[in-house]
C-alpha cells in the first residue's frame, strides 16, 4: 500500500484544485481477498436499507426514460450512463439478499451473487459518471431518486476498498489532517490573516460565543479566498456576531461523497460540536453545493436529532438580508446567466435565493432552457471533479453546461457553489470558453452601499 | 377433454391465480413496508401540506415534466395506449362484466363488442411498438431482463387469445377460450413477482419522493 497522502502532493497550480495526477492508479485499497470484499460491500449496503431505498429498488420499470436527463449519457450516448443501470449490480443483490422475494431468487438462483470483477467494472460508474445531481429523478416516471441510491452504493464501494484513488485519498486527507486539500487550522488561520490584510475586513475567528458559526470550503480557502474576506464584509456590514472557528471549520465533505458514513458523520459533528460550543444560533455554510447538501439535510442525521441551531447556505443569508431590506445595494444593471448548484437548488429546495439576490443587484437574468430545477449539472459535484481519470467525460458534460449558459447571451455569469466555479475554470479553459464564471456572494460584496 | 379444460380455468385454476395474486401482492408491499422507516431529524423549510404534495405527485407525475417531454413522451403515449386499451378490455366487454359480477355482485354497462374489438387491436399493435422498441434502443436493449419481456408476455397473451376467441377463427371454441381464462390466470399470478407491481409501486415511489423532497422545498 502506498501511502496517499505522501504519494498525492495538493495541486495548487491547476485551475482545477486537488491532488496530483497520480503515476499508478490504485484504485483498491486495502488487503482483502474478492471474496471479502464483496461480503463488505453487501454488508454496508444493506446496513442502511431501508423502506425508502427498497420501494426504489422494487419499482424500477426498465424504461430507459432516465438516461435523457443524465449529462454523462446525453453527451456520450453510451448506454452504460444510464442512471439506474449505474447501480444495476446492487439493484441484482437487493433482489436475491433483501427484496421480499429473496428466498425464491436464492432457491433458483434467479439472480446471480455480485462478483468482485462486477464491483470493479461499475466504480467508474457509481463515482467517475455521476454527480449525484439529481437530475434523473426528475424524469423518472416512477420518481425513483437515482441519486440517493448511487450514495448507498457508495458506502458499499468504500468499505470493500473500491474506491477511485485520487477519491479516497482527499477523504483520507480530510479525515487525518481536518481538510482534504491542505488547508488545516494552520493554514486555515494563515490565510485568513493574510486576507484581512489584503481586503482590511475584520475577520474573527476561536471566538467563545458568537451568534454565526461561519464554514468555509477548503476551495475557497486555497483558491478563492476573497470570498472569506467578502463573507467578512457582508457580515459586519449587517452588524452581527460571527466568527470563524479552527475546531470546525471545513464544510466540504469527504466521508459523504466518498461513501464512508463514519467519516461523514466525524466531519459533520466538528461543526456542531464547534457550534454548540460557541452557542450559535446559526451556522453558516459557504458557497459549495455538497456542504450544504451534507449539513443542510444529513446533519441532524449523522447527529441522530435535531440541531440546536439553523443551517443556513450563504445565498438564503443574502436572499434574507435583501428581503428584510438590511442589505443596500448598488445596482449593477447588466443581464447575467445563473448556474444552479444542483444540491442547493434541485436537491436543497434554495431555488429562489440566488434570484433575489440578482434582483437586488439590479440585474436581468435571463434563464436559459432547463434552468432553476431542471438545471444541468456542471459535472464536476459528486467528488467527480478529484477524478482525473474522469476528466474526459467532466469535459464532454461541461461542453452541454457551456452551451445552456451561452444561449442567454448574458454579460455575466453567475453560480453561488466554488466548486462548479473551479471545475468552469479548469473545463473552460479546457475547452477554450473565453469567459468566466462569478461568485454571487463576491459580486453582493462588491457592490454594498456602505453609508447605510 | 376441452370441456374439462374450461372447467378447471373457470373453477380451481381461478381460484388458485386469486388467491396466488392477493397473498404475493400483500406479501411484496407488506416486505418492503415492513423495512425500517428513518426518521428525518433535519430541520424541514416546509411544514404545511408535504403529505399532500405526496398525493399530487401521484397525479401530476402521469406526464413528463415539459422539460423531458420531447424526448420521452412518444414512449409515454405508446405505453398509455396499451394501459387503457387493456383496461378498457377488461373491464368492459360484455362477458368480462359478467364475469365480474359472478364475483362481485353487481355489474356495469360495457361497451359494443366493435368496440371492444378494436381497441384491444390497438392494445395489441401499441404492446408490439412497445417490443420492438425495447429492442432497438440501445439503453432498453442493454437493461432488459427475462422479467421484462415475460411481462410483455403475460400482458399481450390474453389480449391475443381474447381476440381469437371472439374472431371464431379456430374451430373449437371452448378450448380458446380455456387458453384464454389460463392466460389471464398467468398474468394474474406473475404480477406480484416481477415488474408489474409497478401499478402499485408507482405510487408508493411517488409519494415516497414528493414527500421527501416537500418538505426540503424542492421538486420531486
Ligand atoms: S444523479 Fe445526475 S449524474 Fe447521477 S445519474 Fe442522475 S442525472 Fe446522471
Ligand atoms: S426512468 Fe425510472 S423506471 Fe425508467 S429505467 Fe430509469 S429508474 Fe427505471
Amino acid at each position: 500500500m502506498t501511502d496517499p497522502i505522501i504519494e498525492h502532493a495538493v495541486d495548487m497550480e491547476s485551475k482545477r484544485f486537488g491532488l496530483k495526477k497520480p503515476m499508478v492508479r490504485y484504485d483498491t485499497q486495502g488487503e482483502m481477498s474478492d471474496a471479502e470484499r464483496v461480503k463488505k460491500a453487501m454488508q454496508h449496503f444493506a446496513k442502511d436499507f431501508g423502506y425508502v431505498a427498497a420501494t426504489y429498488m422494487e419499482s424500477c420499470v426498465h424504461c430507459g426514460i432516465c438516461a435523457n436527463a443524465c449529462h454523462f449519457y446525453v453527451t456520450t450516448g453510451d448506454p452504460k450512463y444510464t442512471p439506474i443501470w449505474k447501480i444495476e449490480p446492487f439493484k441484482q443483490a437487493y433482489k436475491r439478499e433483501a427484496g421480499p422475494f429473496a428466498f425464491f431468487y436464492k432457491l433458483f438462483n434467479l439472480k446471480h451473487k455480485v462478483t468482485v470483477e462486477e464491483l470493479e467494472a461499475w466504480q467508474e460508474l457509481i463515482y467517475d459518471s455521476c454527480t449525484m445531481c439529481g437530475r434523473c429523478t426528475l424524469a423518472c416516471p416512477m420518481s425513483i431518486d437515482i441519486a440517493s441510491l448511487v450514495g448507498m452504493a457508495r458506502h458499499a464501494m468504500f468499505h470493500a476498498g473500491l474506491v477511485p484513488h485520487e477519491l479516497w485519498a482527499v477523504a483520507l486527507k480530510a479525515e487525518e489532517e481536518g481538510s482534504p486539500l491542505g488547508a488545516n487550522p494552520k493554514v486555515f488561520k494563515e490565510r485568513i490573516r493574510w486576507m484581512e490584510d489584503e481586503h482590511e475586513v475584520d475577520m474573527y475567528i476561536d471566538k467563545e460565543q458568537a451568534d454565526i458559526l461561519v464554514c468555509m470550503s477548503s476551495i475557497e480557502i486555497q483558491k478563492y479566498p476573497k470570498s472569506m474576506a467578502d463573507t467578512a464584509k457582508v457580515l459586519n456590514y449587517l452588524g452581527l456576531s460571527w466568527t470563524f472557528h479552527t475546531e470546525g471549520y471545513e464544510a466540504t465533505n469527504f466521508g459523504l461523497l466518498s461513501g464512508n458514513l463514519d467519516w461523514q458523520k466525524d466531519m459533520s459533528q466538528k461543526i456542531i460540536d464547534t457550534a454548540i460550543k460557541i452557542k450559535a444560533k446559526t451556522v453558516l455554510l459557504p458557497e459549495c453545493g455538497h456542504a450544504y447538501q451534507a449539513m443542510r439535510w444529513h446533519g441532524a442525521n449523522m447527529y441522530g436529532q435535531s440541531l440546536p441551531f439553523t443551517v443556513v447556505h450563504i445565498s438564503e443569508f443574502l436572499a434574507d438580508a435583501v428581503e428584510q431590506g438590511k442589505l443596500k445595494l448598488r445596482t449593477v444593471g447588466k443581464t447575467a446567466a445563473f448556474h444552479d448548484p444542483c444540491q442547493v437548488s434541485r436537491r436543497g429546495g434554495a431555488t429562489q435565493a440566488p434570484r433575489k439576490i440578482i434582483e437586488a443587484l439590479g440585474i436581468e437574468l435571463r434563464e436559459p432552457a432547463s434552468s432553476g430545477d431542471f438545471n444541468w449539472c456542471c459535472g464536476g459535484g459528486g467528488g467527480v471533479i478529484t477524478i482525473h481519470r474522469a476528466d474526459e467525460l467532466r469535459y464532454k458534460a461541461m461542453e452541454l453546461k457551456l452551451k445552456q449558459m451561452d444561449s442567454t447571451r448574458a454579460h455575466l455569469m453567475l453560480t453561488s457553489c466554488s466548486n462548479c466555479r473551479q471545475n468552469f475554470d479548469d473545463s473552460g479553459e479546457h475547452l477554450a470558453w473565453g469567459r468566466k464564471i462569478e461568485s454571487l456572494l463576491e459580486l453582493v460584496a462588491d457592490n454594498l452601499i456602505e453609508d447605510k | 377433454m376441452s370441456v374439462t379444460l374450461l372447467d378447471f380455468a373457470r373453477g380451481p385454476a381461478m381460484q388458485w391465480a386469486l388467491i396466488i395474486f392477493v397473498f404475493g401482492m400483500v406479501w411484496r408491499l407488506v416486505g418492503v413496508w415492513g423495512l425500517r422507516h428513518k426518521a428525518d431529524h433535519s430541520q424541514p423549510r416546509v411544514t404545511q401540506g408535504v403529505w399532500k404534495r405526496g398525493l399530487r405527485a401521484v397525479f401530476v407525475r402521469v406526464l413528463p415534466y415539459p422539460e423531458f417531454a420531447p424526448k420521452v413522451q412518444g414512449q409515454y403515449w405508446i405505453s398509455y395506449v396499451f394501459h387503457l386499451g387493456f383496461f378498457i378490455v377488461l373491464l368492459f366487454f360484455v362477458p368480462h362484466i359478467l364475469f365480474f359480477e359472478d364475483i362481485l355482485g353487481f355489474g356495469w354497462p360495457g361497451l359494443p363488442n366493435n368496440v371492444i374489438f378494436f381497441v384491444g387491436g390497438i392494445t395489441v399493435a401499441a404492446l408490439m411498438v412497445a417490443l420492438i422498441k425495447r429492442i432497438l434502443n440501445p439503453v432498453t436493449r442493454m437493461m432488459s431482463n427475462f422479467d421484462d419481456y415475460f411481462a410483455w408476455f403475460v400482458t399481450i397473451a390474453p389480449v391475443v387469445t381474447g381476440l381469437l376467441v371472439n374472431a371464431n377463427l379456430i374451430p373449437n371454441y371452448e378450448l380458446m377460450l380455456a387458453i384464454h381464462i389460463l392466460s389471464f390466470q398467468l398474468l394474474l399470478i406473475y404480477l406480484p413477482f416481477g415488474k408489474l407491481m409497478h401499478g402499485f409501486w408507482l405510487m408508493v415511489s411517488r409519494w415516497t419522493t414528493a414527500v421527501r423532497f416537500a418538505r426540503r422545498g424542492g421538486l420531486s
